[in-house]
């Protein structure tokens, strides 16, 4: 018995390991490794930061710990600004993914069955090209004598052409259409296994259909919605790609910042503190806030 | 247990039915799940339609209910047709196998939930969210959730449910399905009790004959699609109209026979499984020749080791097989044709030193208005 038990403990134990080790390896070293370059001083030379320890000429171990970099983000209100505008635009960005997702997967998890693996398929689909140059075939699309103001004039519907690119507007259509999928795909989960005579049992009761989808789909997909926007918003906030090449000079987002902090200052030490800062502003409280909530629902049952 | 108090409004030429079926069909592509169906309802009836698995009795009830469209045929309710007329505007309420309980709400606003539909003052729903709770003892659970309630608890507040809009017709599609016996037996007591106070039309769906027969004023039992006999459980018992009704209601013993001679009210018939001819009383003159099928149940049947008296039909064998089932024994004899033929006991001692037993020679008799002679 006490036999069975151990090896069923270390079974436990083995399966549960390799999850644990690649989480450890690539999630936790890099994250510790950024930390540490966060608290470094900055330096000339490469890397371009000073160690976190040495030992001085006594060959006593110094250390140079220091939250200067933390301070400079608190110090220019262009960290604060680049923050919020991040959250404005990944915000937004979120919604419209969730205003289309939300449709398509509902269509999607109530067409026939035999339709739904190609609907799917069609949804991720775009991944097959790479992302880059669907975000360069948005500035085709976007750009003053691009597709959309050539439609637009012939349409009649407007007589200058908008200017959209190098907008916030860009950016947030750019977002949008990139994101879509990891919408889709989480509500689509929700709502296909959803239980259809729910929608009958509110019929019968005296419910008009879209009453029941407000009543009981709506509600009942809010697992869905949550976790669609959690995967759109999150990366969406850090992102540097689509804003780099729709956004305009004044599109300020963090992962502009970051970039810039990076590569045009090779300030390693204070582009790290941004990355922490958004990790622990950012990311640290919607984990907090969605455990407490699954824990919550457990507790429920 | 059943509402037998109740008048049997069926046999009024000139009562108007609740419910009525005209020609109803329902074909899912080339398959038929639903064949002419023509039947009545009446107010305050407690209607079972009883059938094996698949013979369309869902298919009967969602069609009732407005969830499937009939491929054919009108159904009316109250006298109007509810050919146009969507689930959420009919008067009747159904009670889902699946119970379909909703899972985010908790068991007041399930049971509130039609009740706003209808736009009542918040007031008179609580009145009546409360009241419903309290028939089927369901009070103290309101604040719950249906995942912290038990499988019999979900059941009586879907049924809560169902009641709350006091619908003219209340549907129930197996409705003890998930139960065991004892608490199934409970919640039949119950739901006729409901039923008696309340005063709402029963239709229930159900393929446990035990349960169709002890809760129902009428039973409609189905045959792949078709209604094959309504009637009182008495005389889906007792006078089946049919070979299939009479083999899937409880046990029978049948034989193929052929007429002999017709009386005004009998009719002898000639049996190649049986020795000699019965006699049966039969109220319709046959034609000599005519093949027919003889019906009697196994505890019509009388066995014993004396030759039975005159004026009653027998046959000659040796016990096969006894099933004992505590209250009563169950009898295989083999004739000598090697047909066997069910006898029920009752096993009124505690001991018998009489007691049959395999391989005994018995006579088994049977009274001639206790066999039904079946043409189809
Ligand atoms: N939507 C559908 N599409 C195709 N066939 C269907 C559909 N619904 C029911 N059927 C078929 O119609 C027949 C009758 O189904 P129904 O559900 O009415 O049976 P039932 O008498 O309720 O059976 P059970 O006792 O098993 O619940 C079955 O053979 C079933 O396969
Ligand atoms: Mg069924």
């Amino acid at each position: 018995m006490m036999d069975r038990l151990g090896t069923g403990r270390l079974g436990r134990f083995l399966v549960g390991l390799p999850p644990y080790a690649w989480l450890a390896l690539f999630f936790l070293v890099p994250f510790l490794i950024v930390l540490k370059i966060s608290l470094s001083e900055p330096s000339a030379g490469a890397p371009p930061y000073l160690p976190l320890w040495d030992w001085d000429e006594t060959g006593a171990l110094a250390f140079h710990l220091t939250l200067g970099n933390y301070a400079t983000l608190f110090g220019d209100e262009l960290y604060a600004f680049a923050y919020l505008n991040s959250i404005r635009i990944a915000g937004i960005a979120t919604l419209g993914c969730l205003l289309i997702g939300y449709p398509a997967a509902y269509a999607i998890a109530r067409a026939p069955t035999a339709w739904r693996q190609s609907l799917l398929l069609l949804v991720a689909l775009p991944f097959w090209t790479s992302f880059l140059i669907r975000v360069y075939a948005w500035i085709g699309i976007l750009k003053s004598e691009g597709m959309l103001n050539a439609l637009l004039l012939w349409l009649g519907v407007i007589s200058e052409p908008l200017q959209i690119l190098q907008t916030d507007l860009a950016v947030i259509i750019g977002m949008t259409y990139s994101y879509l999928p990891f919408m889709v795909l989480p509500l689509y989960a929700n709502l296909e296994k959803m239980d259809l005579t729910l929608l009958e049992a509110a019929a019968d009761l005296g419910c008009r259909p879209f009453k029941a989808f407000v009543a009981v789909t709506l509600p009942l997909s809010m697992p869905g919605i949550v976790a669609g926007s959690l995967l759109v918003f999150i990366p969406a906030v850090g992102e540097f790609v689509i804003p780099d090449l729709l956004g305009g000079p004044d599109t300020l987002m963090i992962g502009k910042v970051l970039w810039a902090e990076f590569f045009d200052n090779r300030d390693w030490p204070v582009a790290s503190a941004v990355a922490i800062a958004m990790l622990v502003l950012l990311v640290a409280p919607i984990m907090i806030i969605q455990n407490a909530r699954t824990k919550a629902e457990e507790a429920g049952k | 247990m059943a509402s037998q108090t109740t008048a049997a409004p069926w046999n009024d030429p000139g009562a108007k039915p609740l419910i009525r079926f005209e020609g109803v069909s329902k074909r899912f592509g080339d398959f038929v799940a639903v064949d002419q169906v023509d039947l009545a309802i009446h107010k305050g009836e407690f209607f079972s339609l009883l059938g094996a698995s698949g013979c369309g009795k869902t298919t009967l009830l969602r069609m009732l209910a407005g969830f499937e469209t009939p491929t054919e045929g009108r159904i009316f309710i109250d006298g109007v047709d509810m050919s146009a007329v969507p689930p959420y505007e009919r008067p009747v309420n159904m009670m889902f196998q699946s119970y379909a309980l909703f899972p985010h709400m908790t068991v007041e606003a399930n049971i509130a939930f039609g009740l706003k539909q209808d736009r009542l003052p918040q007031p008179v729903i609580t009145d009546r969210t409360k009241a419903v709770l309290d028939l089927v003892q369901m009070g103290k659970f309101a604040t719950r959730k249906p995942h912290q309630l038990s499988g019999g608890q979900r059941q009586r507040v879907a049924l809560a449910r169902a009641l709350a809009k006091e619908p003219k017709v209340l549907l129930l599609d197996e409705p003890l399905g998930a139960l065991d016996k004892k608490l199934r037996e409970a919640t039949q007591l119950e739901l006729v009790n409901i039923q008696d106070r309340v005063g709402v039309t029963f239709v229930m769906v159900t393929h446990d004959q035990e349960e169709a027969m002890t809760m129902s004023s009428r039973i409609g039992v189905m045959n792949s699609g078709r209604i094959a006999q309504v009637g009182t459980p008495v005389d889906i018992y007792e006078y089946p109209e049919s070979r299939f009704v009479a083999d899937f209601i409880g046990a029978a013993n049948m034989f193929e026979a052929s007429v002999r001679q017709s009386g005004t009210d009998q009719v002898v018939v000639n049996c190649p499984e049986l020795a000699h001819d019965l006699i049966i009383a039969h109220n319709d003159m046959l034609p000599e020749g005519t093949p027919v099928t003889v019906m009697v149940r196994p505890e019509k049947v009388a066995i014993s080791r004396d030759k039975p008296a005159e004026g009653l039909n027998w046959a000659q064998g040796v016990v096969a097989d006894i099933a004992y089932l505590g209250d009563v024994s169950i009898f295989h004899v083999r004739l000598e044709s090697g047909h066997r033929i069910e006898a029920l006991q009752t096993n009124l001692r505690h001991t018998d030193e009489r007691k049959l037993t395999w391989e005994d020679p018995v006579y088994l008799s049977w009274h001639p208005a206790n066999a039904l002679v079946l043409t189809k």
